[in-house]
């Protein structure tokens, strides 16, 4: 009772403030956030139109899927995402019901079972829905649970988090299944997990490489950490991406070749250079300079949604909100590390750059929620339960 | 539930998760500027390492070969080009099934098992993805026309067209061309290699050979960019190859075509010189191979065929070393004058035979093994016309074999004198200082009578033979046999000045005394077999010549024999004496230098001498059978009544 008095003393400030609300605040749009995302995806269609060598096709379909997830991010951003904290077990059903059809009716591209076709729906990735549904079901599940969390907590979450992990895993999707996974682990960091358990996590985790590689790893993804360790051995054949792409960027140097003079990928040295290696693209063609403006702008987008995580009022929207973030930099980070050579080859689009519509749309929902919880959070909110 | 919610310490809960949020960023700095620096490290530590590198990838230097010089002869017939050839070429990585479209070919076009072996090691040995690998060359139209049909059918293959040598003329003239062939590893090394890049062919003999330089030209290059599928994007810069310089040659194919036809089925070889530049005007040697098998690669079988140990077509005879026999007669007789051994009203009574002092051995005159009997009395003239051995030997006990063999050299035997023509013989003028040298022996008197009869140690190449002739007819004026004439079709002959000394005599006359009676060797006809020229039954009595031919016989021996073994038809063909011809005309003005060599033809005068007269009125006869305006002598006409009516003084011509 005294937390709601709280909250109607407070909301007389809020009347004041109410005279000053922008446009923006009516709209339910965070402008920095907003910003940062037009001039990322701006620059990045930029990029794209270079790497695609102007393919108009490949060009309209991204602007076009830009444009959807603009939509979907300013439409999510209109509703409360508290909410959703009740249809998080319904949606996290079913999710994983979707999950599990597709591994039986799933169409397979390129050895892999990952798409499904739902009659009267587009094509889509189940997996991409989860990508949301996960962090925002766990948010949801410790939102109601003592922070820090007690073990038995700890280890439903962990059940939570498996079960579509390893589903992704079996289409297979490890890339997928490891980010999904990193998206809960991230609640749970957030949430207090104590970090003795973190830490002997890690050293199971360590220790079980061998067995993994062994048992769990197939040739091909053997082959990528080999070829990330020593991509020389052979350079024409799996060793190839890696060392075209390092060339890609080391040759852009400071300042770059020039928008739509990196020859690299106009001259098809560099493969994916439209989809998972775009960022080396944009570091032939704009140099070093222009990587750290891509930086620049991630950074912006991340600072704003790790502010908005912290400024926010309950613990469902913080958790939810810093997952997003910080999942968010590790497609960052993994993607500029993987083209850049630093980690082995995952299937990791550049998040907002790279070719390829649904991440976007994905994407552009989760920062649609960041907004939704800025500006909807600034209100009361009486869960009903 | 409800419970929980109110168990919540809200401040404690917003502590613990900013403290975990903010550790979360300050991990994702971190993490970034690591990739900064990794960056950085990449753009601007190994810039200059990535930017070759990526230069590296796109950035190819091909060389274009220069199209090679084309090859006339001195009125403009082509006698070499270069004629376009298909080959037909695959790309391995656009080729679907290599098995499956090689059987689809064999369907198509002649193509062996063995080919197709040859074509995969070639597969295996290129170095460069993307490039093209003949699979089998020159097709022919119909072949190309199969494989165009079926072409959707047969991806990653192609025709290509490449420029190929070709020889108009073919086995006439490829003694003195030369022929184009593959490079060889050998000739590979000793090859400015990059001059090569992108020519796969070089001059192997003849004019192609010793031109090579000129010909070739310069290589171009070109510099490109490809793509990773090695496709040609742009073309960055480039070099065009300077196309190699045409040469004419003194050649005349009219002539040489005339002389081919001349040696009829005789192997042999023919050397035609002008008198006024030393030019080759023919030089033919038969049996001949087609040059232009070489050019495509010869089939084993053909090789062979080029080896057969007794035609040996690829042998030159026009450059190869023979005994020169009576042909030698001319010049060892004028060094008999010369050096004050002889006057030209000497006579010896011959009785047919020579008994040298101190030998038991009898030198018998080659008329013995016709009657037995001499030639009666015998000044040099007769000597010559006659072709004495009796004469010769006594003279040439008098002169001595190291005269002979100073003043022979005067005229180029012994040494190669040409100026382009490398591979020819040296021949051998044997003296006393050369023997001893070379074969470690004393000079014995006997053998200076083989030598003044050109037999011997003494050889001569046809060419030598013809060129001593044509210092001869020039009276002692130097020039040394050139096959070019000039090279570059519009630019001016080649003059160049005889490294050799002119002969000088103490006597001048002396020169005209040897042209008569090499005049009379073709045309004395009084007094019946003993008193006319040995070749005048066979060239100026059949036929009334409207020019003077001077010519001397020569019947070498091949095999020594028996004294009394006759000579002809029961003899086999390879043992048969050698017949030579030299010869120059008109007489009274030396045009055209001749030397005929006839392989086991048997007689000089009645085989070769013929071939040496039709030889000639090809070369000094227009259609109507007159000799040709240019051939005849300069006029004399006074310079007054020219300027003032030249239209009647050229009548007068």
């Amino acid at each position: 009772m005294s937390s709601s008095s709280f909250v109607r003393q407070l909301s007389g400030d809020f009347n004041n403030l109410e005279k000053r609300v922008s446009i923006w605040e009516k709209l339910n749009l965070d402008l920095p956030l907003l910003f940062a995302v037009l001039v990322l995806t701006g620059f990045g269609l930029m990029v794209l139109y270079s790497a695609t060598d102007g393919n108009q096709a490949d060009l309209r379909r991204q602007v076009i899927f830009i444009g959807l997830a603009y939509i979907v991010m300013f439409t999510v951003a209109q509703v409360d995402v508290r909410v959703m904290r009740r249809w998080a077990p319904l949606m996290y059903m079913g999710s994983l019901i979707l999950l599990v059809a597709v591994l039986f009716f799933g169409s397979t591209t390129n050895g892999a079972q990952r798409w499904l076709d739902l009659p009267g729906l587009p094509r889509f990735q189940p997996s991409e829905i989860m990508k949301i549904v996960l962090p925002l079901t766990l948010a949801a599940y410790f939102s109601r649970r003592p922070i820090p969390p007690r073990f038995k907590h700890i280890f439903w979450s962990l059940v939570l988090l498996g079960l579509p992990a390893v589903l992704i895993a079996m289409q297979p999707d490890l890339g997928t299944a490891l980010l999904i996974g990193v998206s809960g682990v991230f609640v749970l960091l957030l949430a207090g997990i104590s970090w003795k358990l973190v830490g002997s996590a890690l050293g199971v985790g360590v220790l079980s490489i061998p067995a993994m590689w062994i048992f769990y790893l197939k040739d091909y993804q053997q082959q990528r950490i080999l070829t990330f360790l020593n991509p020389e051995k052979d350079p024409l054949g799996t060793g190839w991406n890696i060392i075209q792409s390092k060339t890609a960027i080391g040759s852009g140097g400071l300042y770059g070749k020039g928008w739509l003079n990196g020859v690299q990928s106009r001259l098809d040295f560099l493969p994916e250079g439209q989809t998972d290696f775009i960022v080396a693209v944009l570091a032939e063609e704009f140099g070093l300079a222009g990587v750290l403006l891509l930086l620049v702008l991630y950074l912006a987008i991340i600072a704003r949604g790790l502010y908005i995580a912290a400024v926010s009022n309950d613990m469902f929207t913080r958790l939810l909100a810093g997952s997003i973030t910080l999942t968010f930099f590790v497609y960052v980070f993994v993607n500029i590390g993987m083209v850049s050579g630093i980690l082995p080859v995952v299937g990791v689009p550049l998040p907002l750059v790279s070719l390829g519509g649904t991440s976007i749309v994905t994407l552009m929902l989760g920062f649609g929620i960041l907004m939704s919880i800025h500006s909807h959070g600034k209100t009361a909110f009486r869960y009903n339960n | 539930m409800i419970n929980d919610i109110t168990l919540k310490d809200h401040t404690q809960e917003r502590r613990i998760f900013l403290s975990r949020l903010l550790i979360g960023g300050i991990i994702a700095l971190c993490l970034v500027i690591f990739l900064i620096s990794r960056l950085i490290y990449l753009q601007i530590y190994q810039y200059e390492f990535y930017s070759t590198a990526s230069d590296n990838n796109r950035i190819y230097s091909q060389s274009i070969a220069p199209t090679r010089g084309l090859i006339y002869d001195r009125n403009g017939v082509l006698l070499a080009d270069n004629r376009p050839s298909f080959n037909l070429t695959a790309i391995q990585e656009n080729v679907r099934d290599l098995d499956t479209s090689i059987e689809l070919i064999q369907n198509l076009i002649e193509l062996s098992e063995e080919d197709v072996e040859e074509f995969k090691q070639r597969l295996r040995r290129r170095g460069v993805p993307f490039s093209s690998v003949p699979v089998s060359f020159a097709l022919s139209e119909e072949e190309i026309a199969r494989l165009a049909v079926n072409q959707y059918r047969l991806p990653g293959f192609q025709v290509e067209a490449q420029l190929v040598r070709n020889y108009p003329l073919g086995a006439p003239i490829a003694h003195a061309l030369g022929y184009l062939s593959s490079i060889t590893e050998e000739e590979l090394r000793s090859l400015n290699a990059d001059e090569y890049r992108g020519t796969h062919q070089i001059g192997k003999t003849g004019i192609e050979r010793f031109y090579e330089p000129l010909l070739h030209g310069q290589v171009g290059y070109e510099t490109v960019e490809k793509n990773a599928r090695g496709q040609i994007m742009d073309v960055l810069d480039r070099t065009d190859p300077i196309p190699g310089e045409d040469l004419v040659l003194h050649l005349d194919s009219k002539l040489q075509l005339a002389a081919w036809d001349a040696l009829g089925d005789y192997r042999g070889g023919v050397v035609a010189l002008d008198i006024e530049t030393g030019g080759v005007l023919a030089m033919v040697s038969k049996p001949s191979f087609d040059p232009n098998l070489f050019v495509e690669g010869i089939s084993q079988r053909a090789y062979s065929a080029l080896n057969d140990p007794i035609e040996t077509p690829l042998f030159n005879r026009a450059l190869a070393k023979y005994s020169p026999g009576s042909t030698m007669k001319p010049f060892i007789g004028l060094a008999s004058l010369e050096y004050g051994v002889r006057t030209k009203d000497y006579q010896i009574q011959d009785p047919g035979y020579f008994i040298l002092q101190g030998d038991s051995h009898i030198y018998h005159d080659w008329t013995w093994w016709v009657s037995e009997t001499g030639h009666d009395l015998v000044n040099l003239a007769k000597a010559i016309y006659q072709s004495c051995d009796i004469y010769f030997w006594d003279m040439a006990i008098d002169l001595g074999i190291d005269r002979m063999a100073e003043f022979l050299a005067q005229f180029g035997f012994g040494q190669n004198t040409s100026i382009d023509i490398s591979q020819a013989s040296q021949g051998t003028l044997p003296s006393r200082g050369w023997k001893m040298e070379t074969l470690g022996q004393p000079w014995y008197p006997g053998e200076t009578l083989n030598s003044a009869i050109g037999q011997g140690y003494t050889e001569a190449t046809p060419l030598q033979l013809a060129t001593a002739t044509m210092v001869l007819a020039n009276k002692g004026r130097w020039r040394q046999p050139i096959l070019l004439k000039r090279a570059g079709l519009l630019s001016d002959d080649i003059q160049h000045e005889s490294a050799i000394p002119d002969v000088s005599l103490q006597n001048s006359e002396d020169w005209d005394f040897i042209h008569q009676a090499m005049q009379d060797v073709v045309h004395k006809d009084d007094g019946g077999y003993r008193n006319n020229g040995t070749a005048y039954p066979y060239i100026a009595m059949l036929d009334k010549m409207p020019y003077h031919m001077a010519g001397k016989s020569g019947t070498a021996q091949v095999v020594g024999m028996a004294a009394d073994f006759d000579n002809d038809a029961e003899v086999p063909e390879q043992y048969r004496d050698h017949a030579l011809f030299i010869s120059f005309a008109p007489v009274e003005n030396p045009t055209i230098a001749l030397a005929v060599f006839v392989e086991n033809g048997a007689g000089g005068s009645g085989v070769a001498g013929p071939i040496a007269k039709t030889i000639m009125d090809a070369y000094l006869l227009n259609e109507q059978g007159e000799i040709k305006q240019e051939f005849l002598p300069e006029p004399v006409i006074s310079l007054e009544p020219q300027l003032n009516s030249g239209a009647a003084s050229l009548g007068s011509l």
